[in-house]
């Protein structure tokens, strides 16, 4: 089975949400919508479920068109960022629910909700009622729901927002391996992109009602075809630096002057471009022989106890750093920090990638 | 700006607490230093939103005393104590053009007009506002209107102490991270007693001179962001901050030697003979795969690609260890031992760390 968009575009109150939009979804496959809010990921997945009809473009679902057709007859499961139980029914009974909608048998159930409680760790709570769990385990129960439903297609968007930081840690760990068994197609919406390669599968980064840029995670993440999926995927956002070519001469924005010729500047024409590396290429100390020096003025450094971030005022671009151990730096100063050329992605002026860093062709 | 202090200070809901279980504060003792950031770092129901009520005045407590600058506010109420505070949900006047957000405060004081008018101008630089400054909030992103709460809890230079809870929950990542850095200059300035209330342990470390975290009502390490990595004082600590957290294995300890599971460890330092339920607490940072002899014998289960790191899933006599690896570091199949680096090496006795002997 899979899903398929064909041109599917959707405008409300004459603001387009969704741009016409290819997309081709593969079952038993985790697929992310990766994009800050407002970009889209929910109007996408809206259009997905059939809770919204798109103004162009059609849904292909196993080969048969279910543009038109209502979400109740579609064989859905949707989970959202607020935790959305039954407040007066039992655990057992909310997650049994959309079983009893279709009439199931009460030995089919009962298999179901045992299996799908074990697997989200809420057997010793199935005779209470939502409001007496904690947050993460009314999250779970909700999960465990959209899980008996069985259903081709399940959306999950932003589920772990509301959750503590290591209940989300634990969460995230575990819902790819429940998943992965189902054999339905997950889609999963986050603003964050250490989520996303935690989730692994394939990844869509959303930007303003367009998909930048759809493959697997990884290649998303180290091959982004765009300065948009650069900047949608990487936190702390990628640094940018603009450059002239001419000849054998390289001028970056701040009138340095450079020969390099590795990684992404190997062969490269003439013309105007745009150099982006990631915060943790950042080096504080010459590493690579040929590596390319800048010097900014450091404005605040972070530590988290293990690493520093470094911000950096950079010719009118501010950039950030992340070193390993805590270094105590003078804010204020100037600072001189190392960048492997092997690090260094390149953009057209549109922001096109013109090469990938080649470090990440290796990675 | 003031010295906040914290005498035999504790809280329970219950009208008539009898044992320790009774409070969802327990007993504390604390100075904070005048001029500090600090952060309250723990899970929901840990106590830090109760401690953060009792300084701001919104809560009494059921014992003890709370002082600013050696003067015991206890019963004052939040309006006399010089505070300023910003909550997880923006609270703006809609109506109010952002100017007048902003001036809100001062002009309550009746501070002189000229004043207000050059410190909204310079706050307003800070949050990244000054094009706005006559647009009405109604109509702007959350995101622009928890900008304004931040930026009119600092537009007063004479509080005693600025009070954040959990003020970026709302915010988008990349937001966080400009409104963070913000915050961290804008305490680098002007010096302010800040407390910054979060479950979020990177806004805690980034934010914070000290990180003060809670569990189960009880304050259980106050530090830097580093002693806070390297030294955990409890294997709670341990977990909590870092992803992922500390990896804890029950062992025998005696003098330099651990045995885990029947496999000796070098400690690097001696440790006496600890009693109680002891364990070493080593972080994924200080732990490293190995194809050698040496080493604690494991069984790779998965390798995640966190982009900047991999993280190694491994598994020993049925306890998950966890192992930090480069982005590009190649994970080979014949790598069946973990190895500690006894820099990270930490050890524990009933939860507890216990201090290496000095040598």
């Amino acid at each position: 089975m899979s899903l398929v968009l064909e041109g599917v575009s959707k405008v409300m109150n004459g603001q387009t949400h969704i741009y016409p939009t290819d997309l081709e979804l593969q079952s038993g496959t985790m697929n992310v919508l990766l994009g800050p809010t407002s970009s889209g990921k929910t109007s996408l997945m809206r259009l997905m479920a059939g809770l919204d009809v798109p103004n162009t473009g059609k849904v292909i679902w196993g080969g048969k068109d279910v543009t038109g057709m209502r979400v109740q007859d579609r064989g859905v499961a949707m989970v959202y960022q607020q935790f959305i139980n039954y407040p007066s029914m039992t655990v057992y009974e909310n997650i049994a629910s959309p079983m009893r909608l279709l009439k199931q048998s009460a030995d089919q159930i009962d298999a179901a909700v045992k299996k799908a409680a074990d697997l989200m760790k809420l057997t010793p709570f199935l005779d209470r009622k939502p409001l007496a769990l904690s947050g993460g385990q009314q999250q779970r129960c909700a999960l465990a729901r959209a899980l008996v439903k069985d259903a081709g297609l399940v959306l999950l968007d932003e589920p772990l927002a509301n959750l503590d930081y290591k209940l989300r840690e634990e969460l995230r760990a575990e819902i790819p391996k429940i998943f992965e068994e189902a054999g339905s197609i997950f889609v999963y919406a986050t603003t964050e992109p250490e989520e996303a390669l935690l989730l692994g599968g394939n990844t869509a980064t959303i930007w303003e009602g367009r998909i930048t840029q759809f493959d697997k995670t990884p290649i998303v993440y180290r091959q982004p075809v765009n300065a948009t999926t650069a900047r949608v995927f990487s936190d702390p956002p990628m640094n940018f630096l603009k450059f002239e070519k001419a000849g054998n001469q390289i001028r970056f924005a701040d009138g340095q002057l450079s020969s390099a010729t590795l990684g992404a500047f190997a062969g490269l024409g003439d013309g105007s471009y745009v150099a982006g590396f990631r915060p943790n290429h950042l080096k504080l100390n010459k590493e690579a022989p040929d590596a390319l020096e800048f010097t900014g003025k450091l404005t605040v450094t972070e530590i988290t106890g293990s690493e520093t971030f470094i911000h950096l005022k950079h010719h009118g671009e501010n950039w950030v750093g992340l070193v390993h151990g805590v270094k105590n730096l003078k804010i204020g100063a100037p600072l001189s920090v190392y960048l492997d050329q092997a690090h260094v992605y390149i953009f057209a002026q549109d922001g096109t990638s013109v090469a990938p860093a080649s470090y990440a062709a290796a990675a | 700006m003031a010295k906040i202090t914290l005498e035999n200070l504790a809280h329970s809901y219950l009208p008539n607490p009898k044992h320790e279980d009774d409070y969802a504060l327990k007993e504390l003792n604390h100075d904070w230093v005048d001029g500090e950031a600090y952060a309250l770092l723990g899970s929901s129901g840990c106590g830090k939103s109760t401690l953060l009520n009792i300084i701001s005045g919104l809560l009494h407590p059921s014992q003890g005393r709370i002082l600013f600058n050696d003067k015991d506010v206890t019963n004052a109420p939040t309006t006399q104590r010089n505070i300023a505070q910003v909550f997880q949900f923006p609270v703006v006047y809609d109506t109010m053009t952002v100017r007048d957000n902003l001036a809100f405060p001062l002009r309550n004081r009746g501070a002189d007009p000229t004043y207000i008018k050059d410190r909204v101008q310079q706050i307003a630089a800070m949050i990244g506002m000054e094009d706005s400054l006559n647009h009405k909030a109604r109509g702007l992103t959350a995101d622009a209107k928890q900008k304004i709460s931040l930026g009119r809890g600092m537009v007063r230079e004479d509080v005693n102490a600025l009070l954040f809870d959990e003020p970026l929950t709302v915010i988008d990542p990349h937001m966080k991270w400009e409104l963070r850095t913000q915050l961290k200059s804008l305490h680098h300035e002007f010096g302010h007693t800040m407390i910054y209330v979060t479950h979020d342990q990177t806004e805690a470390l980034t934010f914070a001179d000290k990180v003060v975290v809670m569990y189960d009502g009880r304050v259980v390490q106050m530090g830097t962001p580093q002693e806070l990595f390297e030294t955990p004082e409890h294997t709670f600590v341990g977990y909590f901050i870092g992803s992922p957290g500390m990896n804890v294995l029950a062992a025998e300890v005696q003098g330099d030697t651990a045995v885990i599971g029947g496999t000796q460890i070098a400690l690097g330092k001696g440790f006496g003979r600890p009693t109680g339920n002891v364990e070493l607490g080593v972080r994924p940072e200080f732990t490293s795969l190995s194809a050698g002899d040496a080493g604690l014998p494991v069984t790779i289960k998965r390798v995640e690609d966190v982009g900047r790191h991999k993280i190694v899933r491994a598994d020993f006599q049925g306890t998950e260890i966890n192992i930090l690896a480069g982005e590009g570091e190649n994970i080979s199949p014949d790598m069946n031992r973990v190895v500690f680096d006894n820099a990270g090496i930490n050890v524990y006795s009933n939860s507890w760390r216990v201090a290496p002997e000095v040598a």
